[in-house]
């Protein structure tokens, strides 16, 4: 044994030394190391290789300049998707075992029917008339047809199916593609405030409901060239109504989809006693939650930064610091105010207030400085902690994972932020007007903060107002709720068919932690 | 032949000393156990704990339930193995319930009684 040893080593050590030895000799002349001979004339396409004429070294330019636009937007765009793994890990942990299965698959699935929804009908909703995209080139501008009322804009009619009048375009793909997974978070929301006693089917018809019709019709208003931003040219507020990256089209809409939701599906079974006080739920996952957390803060970066759709505009390390500051502020002030108030800090209210921080930072995030940034994160961690009670003791809304805190209560507060703490220094030439976006702490007077205001009240309006009636709807119709015996089996096999966690003993409703309530320590 | 007694042992006790208590059956000849995580509450009393600012009892807490089944090995060898092991002298010790048990039966060879528990052969 030992000599066989002895044998394979020396063995080992002579290969070892022949090939370090062939490296260094027989080395010369071949590859790059360092990559200081990359990138000569040669690269530049022209007819003559190695002598371009200067149109073709100015296209060269031109296409280099579109193509890392193509780049940033497609990765950020990628990174965006993955949103529904936070989403779907974050209501899970939130919900009792017995119904993880079925909070799983509707997050996963809101996004397999939204993509249908709004690649067929939504997008040419949203953006057929937004006229063009600067940053992804010319073959935008193919999106030319918005019907108006007075010159108002409400939607457009060009790319159904990104085909419709002659739409099938690089530009309008790579649009949608990075549309699409904004829409999908709106489409993922209101799962979370209905969770654990909702159907599945109802989900199925909410996101066609979302990517068709609810999401792109106020997304238009905001973004697709639409009445909401119009105000700044045709009335002079502001820059019309402002949200860079979706603190109202995306949170608040979602949110107030939340909200209604909850209200018309009632809250679970047992959730509040018959003296009306509540009883808490333990989320049988927390760890998981924390790890949605912490994909949604990551892919967070891409959804802000990814905004500017322009690799060029350097403003995205701003939105992208501003983002960061916001989450991480946002986490710090509510996990203080819980240590404080309660006696501990609340893993699952950290969480929270990171999301809330992010959702509020998300509208002014590239018209705010850092430290603008930090106040809004402040405010917002202390909002969704004050909320989650208000939302449970004073208005008996059963809201398991917080949606509506997070979303519905810091997507209004990060559009009024715009309004307050625009610095002025971004946003010339937004919606058609001059000069950067200002707000009122920065000598913009109130313009800007009106704007924001009328967005609000829409988002009241027609995202609450529209959802409730549309869940009234469905309620008469398909009913929102499971059985009473399926609530309190789970949802997992009435729903599914199948457990989430089959090999696990589950612990029977009668051996469930008793609880009461009483606020405080 | 002497008529065969058996009897049942379960011991009920906090998570945290179950390897010493192994290590200790083991020693006076006990390797066959059944053990399971459960929920209880007794004498000792739960503690309050807050879920998003919402106050909860927490009556049961987490115990472990081992189940021995004994026939050579007399039943105070083991109550004396096991109150060695667990005693505190506080609140959350533990208990153990004695029952007997009518017969045993290995599936494996359909051996019955105390052969069942005999495992050297």
């Amino acid at each position: 044994m030992k000599k066989l040893t002895k044998v394979s080593l020396i063995t080992l050590l002579t290969v070892l030394f022949i090939s370090i030895f062939s490296i260094v000799v027989f080395a010369e002349g071949a590859g790059d190391p360092t990559g200081i001979r990359a990138g000569a004339v040669d690269q530049i396409t022209s007819q003559i290789v190695g002598s371009p004429t200067q149109d073709e070294i100015i296209t060269q330019i031109a296409k280099n300049k579109l193509a890392v636009n193509y780049v940033w937007v497609l990765m950020t765009g990628m990174l965006i998707f993955f949103f529904q793994c936070g989403f779907a890990m974050v209501e899970t942990g939130f919900c009792r075992s017995k119904n993880a299965l079925h909070t799983m698959a509707m997050n996963f699935m809101v996004f397999i029917v939204g993509a249908i929804g709004y690649f067929l009908v939504g997008f040419a909703i949203q953006f057929g008339g937004v006229g063009g995209w600067a940053s992804l080139g010319s073959g935008v501008a193919t999106l030319n047809h918005e019907v108006a009322i007075a010159g108002w804009g409400i939607f457009g009619t060009k790319g159904f199916a990104l085909a419709s009048g002659g739409t099938y375009d690089v530009g309008v793909y790579a649009l949608f593609f990075f549309q699409m997974v904004f829409m999908d978070t709106t489409c993922t929301i209101p799962t979370g405030s209905m969770a654990e006693r909702v159907k599945f089917s109802v989900f199925v018809v909410n996101s066609f409901f979302v990517s068709m019709i609810f999401y792109p019709l106020f997304g238009n208003w905001m973004w697709g060239g639409g009445w909401l931003s119009q105000m700044g040219v045709k009335l002079g507020l502001g820059h019309g109504a402002v949200d860079f990256a979706g603190s109202a089209v995306v949170h608040s809409m979602g949110g107030m989809m939340a909200l209604a939701g909850a209200i018309v599906i009632g809250p679970r079974i047992g959730k509040f006693r018959k003296d009306g006080t509540a009883v808490a739920f333990p989320g049988h996952d927390i760890p998981m939650a924390i790890i949605g957390t912490i994909i949604l803060f990551f892919c967070w970066f891409a959804f802000n930064a990814g905004s500017t759709t322009n690799a060029t505009d350097l403003r995205l390390a701003v939105v992208a610091t501003n983002t960061m500051i916001a989450g991480a502020v946002g986490g710090f002030t509510s996990m203080m105010y819980m240590w404080v108030r309660y006696g501990k800090p609340d893993p699952s209210m950290m969480c929270n207030g990171a999301l809330a921080g992010l959702v509020a930072i998300t509208a002014p995030c590239a018209f705010v400085n850092g430290i603008s940034s930090f106040i809004i994160g402040v405010i917002s961690g202390i909002l969704v902690c004050i909320s989650v009670r208000v939302v449970e003791d004073k208005f008996k809304i059963d809201d398991p994972v917080g949606a509506i805190s997070v979303h519905c209560v810091n997507g209004v507060w990060g559009v009024i932020a715009v309004g307050l703490f625009a610095d002025g220094t971004y946003g010339d030439g937004l919606n058609g007007v001059k000069d950067g976006v200002i707000g009122l702490f920065y000598g913009g007077g109130f313009s800007q903060l009106i704007a924001q205001l009328i967005c609000v009240a829409v988002l009241i309006v027609w995202g609450f107002g529209l959802s409730y009636g549309f869940y009234k709807l469905l309620d008469k119709t398909m009913g929102l709720r499971v059985s009473a015996k399926a609530e309190i089996e789970g949802l997992d096999i009435p729903e599914m068919g199948m457990l989430a966690y089959p090999d696990f003993a589950l612990v029977p409703e009668s051996v469930e932690t008793s609880t009461y309530v009483k606020e405080g320590k | 032949m002497m008529s065969d007694t058996f009897s049942k042992i379960d011991i009920i006790t906090s998570p945290s000393k179950f390897e010493e208590l192994k290590e200790a059956l083991n020693a006076i000849g006990i390797s066959g156990m059944t053990v399971s995580n459960v929920l209880g509450c007794g004498v000792q009393k739960g503690h309050k704990e807050n879920y998003r600012g919402l106050s909860i009892d927490i009556n049961l807490l987490p115990k472990l339930k081992i189940e021995i089944i004994v026939c050579d090995v007399p039943v105070d060898l083991v109550v004396e193995a096991a109150k060695k092991v667990l005693h505190t002298g506080k609140m959350g010790d533990g208990k153990i319930f004695i029952y007997d048990v009518k017969n045993i039966i290995r599936i494996s060879n359909g051996a019955e009684g105390r052969d069942s528990l005999r495992y050297d052969e």
